[in-house]
């Protein structure tokens, strides 16, 4: 540990987002600086690589105006860290964690390095218990369950944001201590500012980190990162259930691979990082629960598929990840279902651990299963009807389509707001009662 | 020797030491990070660092370890939960606490833990390389320990022994120790190889049955996200008629890993009443530990699987993924700048594999008992292309093909395995085995169910342009059939008591099926209404 900061001018060139410095004593890696330019304005920057006295920088934020001659680079010895307070609560930061709302910066309590550390596996509590959305088709048939990382898997032009908010206000855990740590990414100002209502009016505990579409795309990487300690902070720390949902993972992809080919490395598929799936894994893999500890680390990351692909490397390798995925469908929404879940590719892969007596209700599984296979055989339907036509089926198989659109239009679609997974209970059976038994 | 620290770049540490060998461990900076020399150049050398590098300093020391890469093989291997580098997970989170910080290490092997040794030898007798010393009881399973050097014994532990004192000292002043290290990349000697012709039974029907694996043989299961890789790995890992299992979770999910560990603390192994644990060695380098120990865990794990197999065991090892693994090798060639081949893997991905699966086998060990060694590996083609390098090469070193289908998948027809694509090396040998041990009919079943299967595939295909009414009442009685055998035989639920299925059941079922199958056919040739024996048959 040095006990003084040490300036240097002695800039080699600059590369994009990158800034080479010459004769440099004594640095560490991932070390953060702070870069002064010649006009006063300063920035933050991160030691990305060091050979001998040579040491490569990369810069958060806009690097316009920065020349050799006169900017000046300050090492400070010290990591990213995440400053940490039981005052962040209800709060909302930037994605360098600056306050965005006006209010003083809080006197951080502890710093934990943003990037985190893995979970030994031998230390992970099996996620267990359910976690209520107050959406019907997660609730009842993907359900969300405490320590998984679950991704609603969107298309541009689909209500996600709507679907984001929702949750937002909605998700709840029947023991109460929760916290929401909402991570917003490339947020345009008018998304920005509907997101902004939303929180206002949010009557759960929450932590906002915001990152508008004009921001730097380094503070992109960095935001979720920061979430996550924060997620981890809440959960471990002071034994919260921490949900964190992620708006939008396609965003982060993006600076991923902008950042990637500034760097000069190889690009795998479509331009993204080979290294993307680790990259990930290392945010995705941060939910979780600690044995013998309170609290639980729970992510709901949104991806937006690029041309509504789901082979695409984002929604690929995120649901390679992920244990489960939500998907909205196109076809939904030009039918005015909202929210727009396809339930027969949407699956929760945890979901038998936190449904059942004592945590939702003794019959939810068997309600499920029949509302799932039911609504699949009457897809099936829905491609012969196609053909031949609603007269030329017989009468059982026009009862399961008239139930696949009952079931659309009454258990997906929820306009009147949050539905108690009791509720979405009773209106499964009730379905499934009205057009015969299965 | 000690060198410091002159260059880093991400995972990648230059230091100013010139005598390094190549695959050399050292340790780096003040907390002592674990690193393995990847390239030598004159004064300098390269080193790829295990764990994370950041907070390490230019100028910090660098101690070079002498060895190259090596697993501690010895007794206490067996129940353990390693990570990629043979670190010792449950002790690791007892000393360390729940997250893994650069820099913690533990002896893989408990060093002080006593364990009652009873000689096979005894003081004046001559002992040869690699010939059995004595053994202790490592819980319910003998454990041998063997002789590492050849010569006269001149002092023999006997009794309550641990890993700290040696075992044996020979009349050269040499001392044999019950724990080794071996460097995990060098295959474990053996005299011979043998022609894997046994079957190795999973309980999974349609494995077993259409595409069995041999004792010795390799297998892959290729498929998408959501098709069961994982829960099907697992699930042949609590069954598979074997001695040995060692599972190597390679880049997957923590949460599934922690899941596995739990239940297999609390299952038993259907052969032998025993907890599963007792013959489980568990590698786990789950996605967000680090990417180089990734690379190294399947070496870590086939280590240990081949110290097992030479003392005469049947070892299954089994890695869920080697995708996943191939991205850690792609990731740590990047990083060193090599020259990039399909799809940015390093062109030796297909070398490095072949040479991976040659590892499994038939072997006559050093001491002329038979051991072998099987894999199954997974693995995960990127958007569910198998023509991808890693499937590719996969499927070039492999003897058998487990397809998982995603449309199978999302029909909740699970093992998803597609019976049309799939394909076994090993079903002749097998089958021939089977034939004389199981069931007179394996074979001549084998291929009239297959047919069965086959010809519905048509059926199917026919029926979509013609329409259901098309079709003859025999293609329908056919259709009935092989509806049977894809939910009766084929669809095996993991979760239920249907899980397993002993190579005789199997049979029976399936004769079963053939049989109805084959009267029904004739009596409706005969003229008796298609209808009437459908109801018969439900």
């Amino acid at each position: 540990m040095r006990l003084a900061e040490y300036r240097y001018s002695t800039v080699r060139g600059i590369r994009s987002q990158l800034l080479f410095v010459g004769q440099v004593e004594a640095v560490r890696m991932g070390e953060v600086v702070q870069v002064i330019a010649p006009d006063g304005r300063e920035l933050e920057g991160e030691v990305l690589a060091v050979h001998a006295n040579d040491v490569l920088i990369q810069v958060f934020g806009e690097c316009r105006g920065l020349d050799v001659q006169h900017t000046t680079v300050v090492f400070g010895d010290a990591i990213k860290q995440t400053p940490l307070s039981p005052t962040m609560l209800n709060r909302v930061f930037s994605g360098s964690m600056h306050p965005l709302d006006e209010k003083p910066m809080f006197v951080p309590e502890r710093w934990w390095p943003a990037g985190g550390f893995p979970l030994n596996p031998t230390l992970r509590e099996s996620p267990r218990e359910f976690i209520e959305t107050g959406i019907s088709a997660i609730d009842g048939l993907a359900t969300l369950v405490k320590g998984q990382k679950l991704p609603i898997f969107s298309c541009a032009g689909l209500p996600s944001q709507q679907m984001v908010a929702d949750i937002l206000k909605y998700a709840r855990t029947p023991q109460g201590n929760f916290v929401v740590i909402f991570v917003a990414l490339g947020l345009t100002h008018h998304e920005h500012a509907f997101y902004m209502r939303i929180l206002e009016e949010l009557d759960t505990h929450y932590v906002a980190i915001i990152n508008l579409a004009g921001d730097s795309v380094l503070e992109r990487l960095l935001a979720p990162r920061f979430g996550l300690t924060v997620a981890e902070y809440f959960a471990f720390q002071h034994g919260m259930d921490a949900l964190a949902v992620v708006t939008d993972m396609t965003n982060y992809c993006d600076a991923l691979r902008e950042i990637s080919s500034a760097r000069e490395e190889l690009p795998g598929r479509r331009g993204y990082p080979g290294y993307m799936y680790s990259d990930l894994a290392l945010l995705f893999e941060r939910a979780g629960r600690i044995k013998g500890r309170p609290g639980s680390v729970t992510m709901l990351p949104v991806v937006t598929m690029p041309e509504d692909d789901i082979t695409h490397p984002i929604p690929d390798l995120t649901g390679y990840i992920t244990e489960g995925q939500i998907v909205l469908s196109r076809e939904l929404h030009q039918q005015g279902i909202y929210p727009p879940v396809d339930v027969l590719p949407s699956l929760s892969r945890l979901m038998q651990h936190g449904i059942g007596q004592g945590l939702t209700r003794k019959d939810h599984r068997q309600v499920a299963n029949d509302l799932y296979r039911q609504y699949a055989r009457g897809s099936d339907l829905r491609g012969l009807a196609a053909i031949v036509g609603r007269e030329g089926m017989t009468g059982a198989d026009r009862r399961i389509l008239d139930f696949c659109e009952a079931f659309e239009k009454e258990f997906v679609h929820q306009q009147s707001g949050r539905r108690p997974i009791l509720d979405s209970l009773d209106l499964g059976q009730e379905l499934l009662a009205r057009f015969g038994p299965p | 020797m000690k060198g410091t620290i002159i260059g880093i770049t991400g995972p990648t540490v230059t230091v100013d030491l010139a005598d390094l060998k190549l695959y050399d461990r050292l340790k780096v900076g003040h907390a002592g990070l674990q690193g393995e020399v990847v390239r030598l150049a004159g004064d300098h050398a390269v080193v790829q660092v295990y764990e994370e590098t950041k907070g390490l300093g230019l100028g910090e020391p660098a101690q070079p370890l002498g060895v190259p890469l090596s697993a501690r093989l010895g007794p206490g291997l067996m129940g353990q939960v390693y990570d990629g580098l043979q670190r010792p997970l449950p002790l690791m989170g007892e000393t360390f606490g729940p997250f893994i910080r650069p820099g913690c290490d533990l002896p893989s092997l408990p060093e002080d833990k006593g364990w009652p040794f009873t000689p096979l030898k005894k003081v004046g007798d001559r002992v040869a390389v690699g010939e059995a010393l004595g053994f202790v009881r490592e819980n319910s399973f003998t454990h041998a320990l063997f002789s590492q050097a050849g010569g006269v014994i001149t002092a023999i532990a006997q009794g309550d022994m641990d890993l700290r004192r040696p075992v044996a000292e020979l009349d050269d002043g040499r001392l044999l120790h019950a724990a080794q290290d071996w460097p995990i990349r060098t295959p474990r000697p053996f005299r011979r190889k043998l022609p894997p012709t046994s079957p190795l039974i999973t309980g999974q029907r349609v494995i077993d049955f259409f595409f069995p694996l041999a004792l010795g043989g390799t297998a892959i299961i290729p498929g998408g996200f959501g098709t069961g890789k994982t829960i099907l790995e697992q699930t042949i890992a609590k069954h598979a008629a074997v001695d040995v299992v060692v599972y190597v979770g390679c880049g997957e999910r923590g949460n599934e890993m922690a899941e596995m560990l739990e239940e297999f603390a609390s299952l038993s192994d259907p052969w032998s009443g025993r907890p599963l644990a007792e013959r489980t060695i568990m590698v786990a380098n789950t996605s967000n530990m680090s990417v180089a120990a990734r690379e190294a865990s399947i070496y870590t794990a086939v280590t240990m699987a081949e110290y097992y197999r030479d003392m005469g065991c049947h070892v299954l090892l089994l890695a869920d993924s080697i995708s996943r693994w191939a991205e850690a090798l792609r990731e740590v060639s990047s990083a060193l700048e090599e020259m990039p081949g399909e799809e940015g893997y390093p062109t030796y991905l297909a070398s490095r594999l072949s040479g991976y699966f040659s590892r499994a086998g038939v072997v006559e060990t050093l001491n002329g008992t038979t051991g072998s060694l099987s894999m199954i590996l997974s693995v995960s083609p990127p958007g569910g292309d198998f023509s991808e390098p890693t499937t590719q090469a996969c499927l070039r070193a492999s003897g058998a093909f487990y397809m998982l289908d995603t449309a199978l998948a999302h029909r909740r027809h699970f093992p998803a395995i597609h019976w049309g694509q799939s394909y076994s090396l090993y079903g002749e040998e097998v089958g021939r085995h089977c034939t004389e041990a199981v069931c007179r009919q394996w074979v001549e079943l084998r291929k009239k169910s297959m047919t069965l299967l086959q010809k519905e595939e048509k059926l199917r295909e026919v029926s979509e342009i013609v329409g259901a009414e098309g079709l003859q009442d025999e293609d329908h009685f056919l259709l009935h059939a092989a509806d049977r055998i894809r939910s009766r035989f084929l669809c095996q639920n993991s979760f239920s008591e249907d899980a397993f299925s002993a190579p005789a059941q199997t049979a029976e079922l399936i004769a079963l099926l053939v049989r109805q199958y084959e009267q029904g056919a004739a009596r409706l040739a005969q003229g008796e209404d298609l209808a009437v024996l459908l109801r018969e048959m439900r």
